[in-house]
This record gives structure tokens, C-alpha cells and sequence, in this order.
């Protein structure tokens, strides 16, 4: 499962760009802190590399086994 | 969301995050693969000292929690000189960026580089001065542009990899933010390295040098970084035409030699009668092993 921690992103969309499975989206919800946070609509793609929490620059991402 | 936490957070000061660095800066990636690189080094992250000078990427040390030290612009390397010098059983991390590092404090790298200091520099080399507004740095490539240079630089920028590799570094790496595994490999080897260990990491600043060369979001300059990068073994083979622009990356030079605070430690043993160890021990009032 991924878990984006909303306090913490700031929306630069780089786990969108690295991910090398496209498990992230491009969203244009604007959240509370007034940030788009990338949206996982099917997290069964994620291969579980953690390439996203290693270049996430906020550490907002989190990704844990099933 | 507690309960799910990032792996890096319990290495980092939480009450002070989220960190002032703008979205999409390379330097919060660069924390990830320094505390990646301890992780998986054989270094103790308790015995861990970070120091760093001036600027954006000079912040870092404030958001990991180990011992840290924010000192004058430049300056990073000299007070490390002196904290390895004070202790040399501590591991000890430099952050610095490019302005900091090699322009302000240019003659502190070549030097600690030719002594082979046991220190680890990573520079965080994104192009710019960031901080202060954006002006041209040593490291600006030619043809960019920046606040002070509208119509590009036209000044032949700095090879930060290649000085420090000829002033007798023995690691030298560079990698860009856009190959986060390679560089937290690099940050491991150069922990382990006995000697002087530069990591040049090339980094995004979409707020400055992205907005004034036409690469405004940070997806953008990761393309770039991407687009232009050629590891070093392909280099080889190339013109210099064809390596214009092109960021080299790869390991420069790993190669050990003896390393300063040793050949210091080895002197004093031969020509005086003071025991360094026992020095070490009453200048922290015994409270050290």
C-alpha cells in the first residue's frame, strides 16, 4: 500500500516523473494545504522498489507490503 | 497517517519539517540518500557528525538528528579539519553547494583534498546560487542564464569532479538526484573510504535555474538531468563537442593513500611522549572512549 502523508507534500510531482511502473498520477484536487498531491488510483502495479520514497524530496511517501 | 510513516523520518528533527526547501529541490533527496548511505555503510549513525557552511543545501544538518555544526560561509571543511583533528574517531559528513563550496571555499577543498583529510564532502552542485536570488555561480554552464547574467554566461564553469580528483582526493563520484540508488551507493563508499571523499551530487533548483532556462517545474529538470546525463566509461570514447553540456557521471577516481590524521597520529607517537589517546580522553574529561 502507498500512503502519502498530505502535511508534508508539496506537490513537485518527482514520484510521478521516477516512478518506473506509473503507479503515480498527476491530480488537480487542491488538498487543505493548498497542494496537489499525486494521486495511486491502483496501487497493485507498485513493485515495492522504493525508488519514490527514496527520491520523494518531502519524505511524504510511504510504502508498505500488503 | 501515523501509524505510516517514511522510512527517513525517525533520522530527521520531525517537529522542525516539513524543511524550507521549495518544492521539487534535489536537496531533500540528497538527505534521503546520505542517511540511505549510512544505513547501509558499516559507519554508526550515533557516531555521525554533520558540519555544513552557508547556503540552501547548508541547512540540511539542521533537519538530521545527529551532531551537527552550521558554520561561516566557506568554512565547512576547515571546522571539520579540526573536529576530525579534535576526534578522530568520529565519522564526519560536510554538506556544502557549490557557491559554498568551491567558490567561497574553494581553497579549503583543493587543500583538504591534497592532505586526504578523512572527511565526506557532498556537494550539492545545482548550478546557482539559490539562496540569495539566483545569481551566476562557478558551476553555471555556459549559455545559462541567471538574475546577473540576462543574456548567459559566458565564463567556462568549474569541473568540480575533476579539480578535486587532481588535487589528490581519493573517492570522487558524481551523480545527479535523478539516479537516487547510484548516489546513496557513492555516499557509502566514500563513508567507507579512508581519505578525503567527494560525492558531487547534480541537483534541480526549478525555482532559480529552472525558471530562467526555460524548465520551470521540477519534472522538467529531472528530464534534463536524464536527457544529458552519460556515465563516464561511455565518456571516454566521445569529442569534446559531442560532451558539450553533458553531465559525466560515474566514479572519478577510488584509489587510497595515506590519509592525513593517521600520518599525523603515527608522528606523534614516534617523536613525542604524549599519548594522543590519553590527550583525547582529558580534553573530554574522561567521558569519551
Amino acid at each position: 500500500m502507498i500512503y502519502i502523508n498530505e502535511d508534508l507534500c508539496k506537490g513537485c510531482n518527482i514520484c510521478v516523473e521516477l516512478c518506473p511502473v506509473q503507479t503515480y498520477q498527476k491530480s488537480t484536487k487542491i488538498n487543505h494545504k493548498g497542494v496537489c498531491v499525486p494521486e495511486h488510483p491502483d496501487d497493485t502495479k507498485c513493485v515495492k522498489c522504493q525508488l519514490c520514497t527514496l527520491s520523494c524530496p518531502d519524505q511524504a511517501l510511504t510504502v508498505e507490503d500488503d | 497517517m501515523t501509524e505510516h510513516k517514511n522510512r527517513f523520518l525517525k533520522y530527521l528533527r520531525e517537529e522542525r519539517l516539513p524543511h524550507i526547501f521549495c518544492p521539487g529541490c534535489g536537496n531533500g533527496t540528497t538527505i534521503n540518500t546520505i542517511l540511505q548511505g549510512i544505513n547501509k555503510s558499516n559507519k554508526d549513525f550515533e557516531n555521525i557528525t554533520m558540519v555544513s557552511g552557508i547556503g540552501c543545501s547548508s541547512r540540511i544538518p539542521g533537519y538530521v538528528k545527529c551532531d551537527s555544526l552550521h558554520t561561516t560561509h566557506g568554512r565547512a571543511l576547515a571546522y571539520a579539519t579540526g573536529l576530525k583533528a579534535s576526534n578522530p574517531k568520529q565519522d564526519i559528513i560536510v554538506v556544502s553547494g557549490d557557491g559554498d563550496g568551491t567558490s567561497i571555499g574553494g581553497n579549503h577543498l583543493i587543500h583538504a583534498a591534497r592532505r586526504n583529510i578523512d572527511l565526506t564532502l557532498v556537494c550539492i552542485n545545482n548550478d546557482i546560487y539559490g539562496m540569495t536570488g539566483g545569481q551566476i555561480s562557478p558551476t553555471s554552464p555556459e549559455g545559462t542564464k541567471a538574475t546577473t547574467a540576462p543574456y548567459g554566461s559566458q565564463d567556462k564553469p568549474f569541473n568540480i569532479a575533476e579539480i578535486v580528483k587532481a588535487a589528490g582526493a581519493t573517492y570522487v563520484a558524481r551523480w545527479t538526484t535523478a539516479q537516487p540508488v547510484q548516489l546513496s551507493k557513492a555516499i557509502k563508499e566514500g563513508l567507507e573510504n579512508k581519505g578525503f571523499s567527494l560525492i558531487e551530487v547534480i541537483s534541480q533548483c526549478p525555482t532559480y535555474f529552472g525558471r530562467k532556462n526555460k524548465l520551470k517545474t521540477p519534472t522538467k529538470m529531472i528530464q534534463w538531468m536524464k536527457e544529458n546525463t552519460i556515465p563516464i566509461q561511455q565518456a571516454e570514447n566521445k569529442t569534446p563537442e559531442e560532451l558539450k553540456d553533458k553531465i559525466i557521471t560515474g566514479t572519478y577516481i577510488n584509489q587510497p593513500r595515506p590519509e592525513f590524521i593517521e600520518n599525523q597520529d603515527k608522528l606523534i607517537r614516534e617523536v613525542s611522549t604524549i599519548d594522543p589517546d590519553e590527550n583525547i580522553r582529558k580534553a573530554y574529561g574522561g567521558n569519551i572512549e
